[in-house]
């Protein structure tokens, strides 16, 4: 019997993001620290 | 039987300043977008950039105070991973990757001295930060100060290109940049790299 060969296999994956980067966004969220002045936001990131 | 908070919940603790709520966020919805992403770039270094610049809008938007809550978090997440994704093939259309093989890699040969990419987006933030302060200050003062420092002239062009004598320029220029001090200092910002 011939087989199937279904088209992009691949897109029907489901994957996560690495705990690496999970860790550098909460590191980036601690760090970010935002500046009130009038109508402006400032981001400062302090490391 | 633990309840499961919502993300609404969530998002107002995480805005009030609780960071474990963003951490509960990301690993909730994390397979969800990240599959998402990687359907449309079927790569999965690519997909793990988009993700994290995804994150880091929300993180930025959520700190600003800019999201107004309507029990739609994920909905909003998707969209602005799905407009990154936009920006990717926008952006590769124009300039395609080159990627070295295994064998031999042209950038183990070539050096590359410019900023790597925290500085880069520390230099920019820097640069967006004091076109904002530089709109604070008086007309005059502001027309000196960019006049010299963006349009790179003499005083003696500022001068004659304002109708004022070298010493005013001088001047505006000295109060322009005292003024610039007294915003910074008092906010507390942060201009160094």
């Amino acid at each position: 019997m011939e087989k199937i060969y279904s088209d992009n296999l691949e897109k029907g994956k489901s994957i996560t993001a690495r705990p690496e980067t999970v860790q550098f966004l909460l590191g980036f969220s601690k760090s970010l620290h935002i500046v009130k002045y009038q109508n402006f936001r400032f981001e400062n990131n302090l490391n | 039987m633990t309840q499961q908070i919502e993300d609404s919940v969530l998002v107002s603790n995480y805005i009030s300043g609780d960071e474990k709520a963003l951490e509960v966020l990301i690993n909730r919805h994390n397979q969800r977008i990240s599959s998402f992403i990687y359907s449309k770039v079927l790569d999965r270094d690519v997909t793990e950039d988009i993700f994290q610049d995804t994150f880091i809008k929300v993180i930025k938007t959520l700190k600003k105070g800019s999201y107004s809550e309507e029990g739609k978090f994920l909905p909003w997440v998707m969209r602005i991973a799905h407009n990154l994704i936009i920006d990717h093939f926008r952006k590769n259309k124009r300039m395609p990757m080159f990627e070295g093989s295994d064998d031999f890699n042209i950038f183990s040969v070539i050096g590359d001295d410019k900023p790597n990419a925290e500085k880069q987006l520390i230099q920019d933030q820097i640069t967006a930060d004091l076109q904002h302060l530089i709109e604070e200050l008086p007309d005059d003062q502001k027309e000196v100060l960019v006049m010299r420092i963006y349009k790179d002239m003499s005083f003696k062009e500022i001068s004659e290109n304002t109708g004022v004598s070298i010493n005013t320029a001088l001047g505006r220029m000295r109060y322009a940049l005292i003024n610039l001090r007294k915003i910074i200092d008092k906010n507390n910002i942060v201009l160094t790299n």
